[in-house]
């Protein structure tokens, strides 16, 4: 007797593939939204002034401390790792430019952003999600307030105008923590490192660093906040967007610092064929 | 939001209305409407679409089929504009209560008042204090966070905020679950006295019979449609608490009376 059992479709590669793209494009795309209608907010009305104070509290005061031990360390490791290999080629008191431009250009923008997805990404995708969770972001509609208006518009501001200036902060600590490691436990002079420094970073470089701070700070306030306002059901949704947003943020960082790195470069070069010597 | 509607019209009217989340159905094809100054409680088994109703009622969801009018005109037909005025017409106390945890009960409450009114801030204040005590809650807790604040206290300050704004229509989505017998009551009191004080049309979710032998005008009873077949009605039951309790439909008598009847062997079925 042959079975007629109902043939139920296979879920192969090819389908998991398939979804796995289907999915991508559809949080693109609503991302996407999200952004536009947020943007759309900051252009017809600002939100509250002490919403806004409370979130650059938040975000800003309240992660100095981490910026600072992030900055100082980082500054510290650089010296340490660099120094052998300069001290073989007798450029030890040159140091301190190697420490400035990694710092000012890469490490400082880039470990700054990642160490901020961490602890505001982390924080504003769980607070976000736990109002999903718990109908307060209902709640706010039923009372007649936007929930973009009010919750995200605040976060991104903060982030965009305060993640720059934590990144400044970094620099400089790093900066300093490496002049620290360098002078008094490796031996440099101090007028070197500083001279070195001086001489080799120019105001573009920071100024790069700063630009590409800013976009990171816009996507991991974005990506946060969408990710709690779409977070799942229980402790295990707010849980899962959390990691979703400090995941999502440190990929787009990497992929972010890539592409404004090429243009950074690139707009250097170009201003320096049509109008050279204008940047330094 | 009262200028167009008579008396004998629904404030608020659902008509053919189904929601469906991805491929699970938990709306089909639900009519129904309240009257002015009535009070329709909706009952039914958890999962059977009724905190969902009350959302789509109050526009935080939208319908996959249908329509739901407000004072007979359809909430698809208005600007955003006229959406976000009319549903300030709407008050509405959360099954959590949903007070914002960053703000003080003073904030929560006041928290309307402040987004859509020019109010001084001596007559929010004011309005603040009213409430709170028309819930029994003294100024003093006005200071403290929803975190300081037992279940109870927490609905009653989710009922003066969702009153501060004087709604027309008042939606309670389960306002007394997880609440002990007295606090119930207390809740329940509190519906009444809404009422009393003012013309309010009410719609009230729950599965507390207490409730609803306490505030019902009318009943309805929805049912989920897992256990029920493709051509039968959602709503099995539309009356007054008495005819509820009396009813000879199983499906009514079974709920009404709490009976688990052949219920574990089904659910293990169902899993």
């Amino acid at each position: 007797m042959s079975s007629a059992s109902p043939s139920v479709p296979r879920d192969t590669l090819i389908h998991g593939l398939g979804r796995g793209v289907i999915n991508t494009v559809c949080l693109l795309g609503d991302l996407f939204l999200f952004g536009w209608e947020m943007l759309g907010w900051i252009i017809t009305r600002l939100p509250p002034r002490s919403n806004l104070w409370s979130c650059m509290y938040h975000i800003g005061i309240q992660s100095i401390p981490v910026i600072l031990i992030t900055g100082g360390f980082i500054g510290m490791v650089l010296a340490v790792q660099s120094y052998d290999q300069f001290k073989l080629m007798h450029l030890e008191n040159q140091i301190g430019a190697v420490i400035a431009i990694s710092l000012v250009e890469e490490l400082g923008p880039v470990l700054a952003a990642i160490m901020l997805a961490g602890r505001v990404g982390t924080s504003m995708s769980a607070e976000l999600g736990t109002m999903r969770v718990t109908e307060q972001i209902d709640a706010l509609r039923a009372l007649g307030a936007d929930p973009i208006h009010y919750l995200v518009v605040p976060r991104f501001l903060s982030c965009c105008l305060l993640i720059p200036l934590l990144t400044i902060v970094a620099d400089a600590v790093g900066i300093l923590g490496g002049w620290f490691f360098s002078t008094q436990i490796l031996g440099v002079d101090s007028f070197y490192y500083w001279h070195y420094s001086e001489q080799f970073v120019y105001a573009y470089d920071v100024m790069g660093g700063i630009f590409k701070s800013f976009f990171f700070g816009a996507a991991i306030s974005l990506i946060s906040c969408h990710r709690g306002f779409h977070c799942g059901a229980g402790a295990e949704g707010v849980g899962k967007a959390a990691t979703e947003a400090f995941v999502y943020s440190f990929i787009v960082i990497m992929i972010l610092d890539f592409l404004l790195g090429v243009t950074i470069v690139n707009f250097y070069h170009f201003m320096q064929t049509v109008y050279p010597g204008v940047i330094r | 939001m009262n200028e167009r509607t008579a008396d004998n019209e629904y404030v608020i009217e659902l008509r053919n209305v189904s929601r469906q989340f991805g491929t699970q159905q938990v709306l089909r094809d639900v009519s129904f409407g309240v009257r002015r100054g009535e009070t329709l409680v909706v009952i039914g088994e958890s999962g059977c679409g009724k905190s969902v109703t009350m959302k789509m009622i109050m526009n935080l969801l939208q319908p996959s089929e249908g329509d739901i009018l407000w004072n007979g005109r359809s909430i698809a037909d208005r600007s955003a504009r006229e959406l976000h005025r009319d549903r300030l017409r709407i008050g509405y106390l959360f099954q959590g209560a949903a007070l914002f945890d960053s703000l003080s009960v003073y904030e929560n409450v006041a928290f309307g008042l402040k987004q859509n009114t020019r109010l001084k801030t001596e007559d929010i204040d004011q309005i603040v204090v009213e409430r709170l005590r028309e819930v029994g809650l003294s100024e003093s807790i006005s200071q403290k966070k929803p975190a300081q604040l037992s279940g109870g206290m927490k609905k009653r300050v989710g009922l003066a905020r969702a009153l501060a704004m004087t709604p027309e229509v008042m939606l309670y989505d389960e306002p007394t679950t997880g609440l002990d017998p007295v606090m119930t009551d207390v809740i329940n009191e509190l519906i009444l006295q809404t009422r009393a004080s003012r013309p309010v049309t009410s719609i009230v979710v729950t599965h507390d019979m207490s409730t609803v032998k306490k505030v019902a005008d009318r009943i309805i009873m929805l049912y989920p449609l897992a256990r029920l077949n493709a051509t039968e009605e959602q709503i099995v039951f539309e009356g007054t608490a008495e005819e509820a309790f009396q009813s000879e439909s199983p499906r009514v008598h079974q709920f009404v009376h709490g009976e688990a009847g052949d219920r574990i062997r089904e659910l293990a079925e169902a899993s």
